[in-house]
């Protein structure tokens, strides 16, 4: 993974200090809290409804053991001894005193890692497909071009002060585990007919209050372009963007109302003047990070495992994904445990988790945007051993990808935009069905909940998606059908009225058996869905 | 009116700023100021003529006058590049980024803190409009 050099550390250290400076001038009262608001955000700290919360940026969604290690004792050292792995591949901590807060991030550059722009209208932390560089499927490891787009993006002096928040995505696979085209720009690097590598542009994607999925505005953009181009795109939407609704500031709404092709052509036109600005660092550059991403040394050894042992069978067929080495799987450590809190983990838990990367996975985790972790690069015949420890800990749920395996925002239990409560929603669900024995059979089903229509929990995205309002100072949850965030992209639909939150527990079980009264063999929920319609989900839920 | 911050050697224009609009319309005036919502593009024929473009930030978290700024700059604009208005000392750095080489705040910025801002960063991680040298390009030196 990659590894600061002297500049990236200098960077960081001179951003710790800048922020120590601004939340002095807070305290002492020399900047007003308008005044202070974008310069703590720009460093992940959010004011909540009960304390300040802080995001920290973890790029692309990898880290190593010594920087899982740090995020635990810095759960213990400022928080409550927990953390929360976030949808954007990052961590945040909920109960953080300002006063703190600088001390905090400095023990964060100590580790190489940062809370910059993870909040603010600029660019924010880069994310990526949470497989990268272990799946069988990819062209090539997408990180290199995160990261150059990380540097690039960090501190920029033109994109800090935008319309709204700018999220980019990088995958280089088929499949898309990165939800690519829900992003204000998401990149997929591809090969042109004549084998060379280069990137394919989606922008103007978003979920929030009014979902888009992101067109395809110029399908190669050579490598050595990549800065080049994004500044373009980030140009024209700084120009233009609408600064007189914050709803209505997004990069999606720009798009939308220029036409995908209006907006292509005053990319195209800024590309043009910019090529002539020497703004794109050399392919050398490229190559240079490349080198940090290098596989690790894998070794061949058995490529099965004894599954005498039912639970470790079930984890291992639910848990465990293809690594392109074929004596290796990607292992997922489930942060869902029946009625849990979805990606909370204890500072325990993620010394363990940094302990079990470093013995079983070349020393590297990721987080992935469903709030999972990942050990990337596992032995299988590591597999019994690693199961044994993590079950111990209560880290072996085998529900990947299942109805338990639900992204949820914090929602009203923490954030001050919820219109309603998601963990609890989330809870009661996965212990209905634990409980009920539904789970193996409904398979694959994505279940995402959302706390107000911003859809952090990616509600518009999911196979099943709740969506908490307030009706009338009650807490009401409507539910969505047919939402996908994968290659297979769609956005899910409204069935029609809402549910009281015991409601939508008994409504999403309702929907569930109308899949398993009527799919076919060897489809999904969402296949089924999109087979025979809302018409008869709304006949079980209303009729 | 705070005092204005130059960064420059060059004798300052001493006459108001006129709007885009009325500069367009055949004036001939060396002093333009620009709004966040005029493209400063349309100012590209005529910089020859110009002396000091103001470019105006009436709240500070709008931020279309850095890409004015940068625009005017790539366009070979050597004049005077001033920022009006809701100028704080928390942006300054990035704005001389962009090209900007004086600036009017609203209110007066503390010249220590300025001091400390403008010295903050060892290096850049991307080219702007300055000369500093990004990083990419000290590692491929």
């Amino acid at each position: 993974m990659y590894l600061y050099d002297k500049y990236d550390q200098a960077m960081v250290d001179a951003r710790v200090e800048e922020f120590r400076d601004q939340a002095r001038r807070r305290l002492e009262g020399k900047l007003t809290e308008d005044q202070f608001k974008p310069l703590r955000l720009m460093n992940g700290l959010y004011l909540q409804l009960h304390a300040y919360m802080l995001r920290v940026a973890i790029p692309y969604g990898t880290l190593n053991g010594a920087q899982m290690h740090a995020l635990a004792d810095i759960a213990d050292k400022y928080d409550r001894g927990y953390g929360h792995f976030t949808t954007r591949q990052n961590i945040q901590y909920n109960w953080i005193k300002l006063e703190e807060a600088a001390d905090l991030l400095s023990d964060l550059a100590k580790v190489e890692m940062h809370a910059i722009q993870t909040s603010g209208n600029c660019i924010r932390n880069i994310s990526s497909d949470h497989f990268a560089g272990a799946a069988a499927d990819e062209l090539v490891d997408p990180r290199p071009y995160a990261e150059l787009l990380r540097q690039w993006s960090s501190f920029h002096p033109e994109f800090s002060y935008l319309p709204r928040k700018f999220k980019i995505a990088v995958i280089a696979s088929d499949k898309d585990r990165a939800a690519m085209r829900l992003h204000d720009i998401g990149i997929r690097i591809v090969q042109n007919e004549a084998g060379e590598p280069g990137a394919a542009f989606y922008v103007g994607g978003g979920m929030g209050r009014t979902p888009m999925i992101a067109p395809c505005i110029r399908e190669f953009v050579p490598l050595d372009q990549l800065v080049t181009y994004s500044e373009a795109c980030l140009r024209v939407y700084n120009r233009y963007g609408r600064r007189d609704n914050k709803y209505k500031a997004r990069i999606k709404i720009l798009v939308h109302e220029l036409g995908a092709e209006e907006y292509t052509r005053q990319v195209e036109e800024e590309f043009a003047h910019l090529q002539q600005q020497g703004i794109e660092p050399p392919l050398a550059e490229l190559e240079r990070l490349k080198t940090y991403f290098a596989d690790p040394p894998f070794d061949d050894g058995p490529k099965t495992v004894d599954r005498s042992d039912p639970d470790f069978a079930l984890w291992v067929d639910r848990n465990t994904i293809r690594h392109k080495h074929d004596a290796h799987v990607s292992a997922v450590i489930s942060l869902k445990p029946i009625g849990g809190i979805p990606g909370d983990a204890s500072a325990d838990q993620m010394h363990l988790m940094a302990e079990l990367a470093k013995q079983y996975s070349f020393d590297e985790l990721r987080v992935m945007h469903t709030q999972n972790i990942v050990l990337p690069h596992v032995r299988i015949a590591d597999l019994p051993a690693l199961w044994a420890r993590l079950d111990e800990a209560g880290l072996g749920a085998p529900n990947l990808d299942t109805i338990e395996d639900i992204i949820a925002c914090p929602g009203l239990d923490y954030c001050s935009l919820a219109n309603a409560r998601s963990i609890p929603v989330a809870q009661k669900i996965s212990e209905r069905f634990s409980a009920n024995g539904k789970t193996a059979a409904l398979g694959e089903l994505k279940l995402k909940i959302s706390g107000c229509i911003n859809a952090c929990g990616h509600h518009h995205a999911g196979h099943i998606g709740i969506l908490g309002v307030d009706k009338k100072g009650v807490e009401n949850y409507q539910l969505l059908l047919g939402g996908s965030e994968a290659e297979d992209v769609a956005l899910g639909k409204i069935t029609g009225p809402g549910f009281s939150e015991d409601g939508i527990v008994d409504a999403v079980e309702t929907a569930a058996d109308v899949y398993l009264r009527e799919r076919s063999d060897g489809e999904r929920f969402l296949d089924t869905y999109r087979r025979i319609g809302i018409d008869p989900f709304k006949e079980a839920l209303y009729g | 009116m705070a005092e204005i911050i130059r960064f420059r050697d060059d004798e300052p224009v001493d006459h108001p700023a006129v709007t885009v609009d009325s500069f367009l319309d055949q004036s001939n005036a060396n002093a333009v100021r620009v709004e966040p919502g005029d493209d400063a593009r349309a100012l590209i024929p005529h910089l020859a003529q110009l002396h000091l473009v103001e470019v105006n930030f009436p709240a500070f978290g709008d931020g279309r006058g850095y890409s004015s700024a940068r625009v005017l700059r790539e366009a070979g604009y050597d004049g005077e590049l001033r920022a009006v208005g809701d100028v704080l000392v928390d942006q300054v750095a990035y704005m001389k980024r962009c090209g900007f080489d004086s600036f009017e705040p609203d209110t007066t910025l503390d010249p220590d803190t300025l001091g400390a801002a403008l010295a903050r960063w060892p290096e850049v991680y991307q080219s702007a409009a300055d000369t500093r040298q990004p990083i990419w390009s000290k590692r491929h030196a």
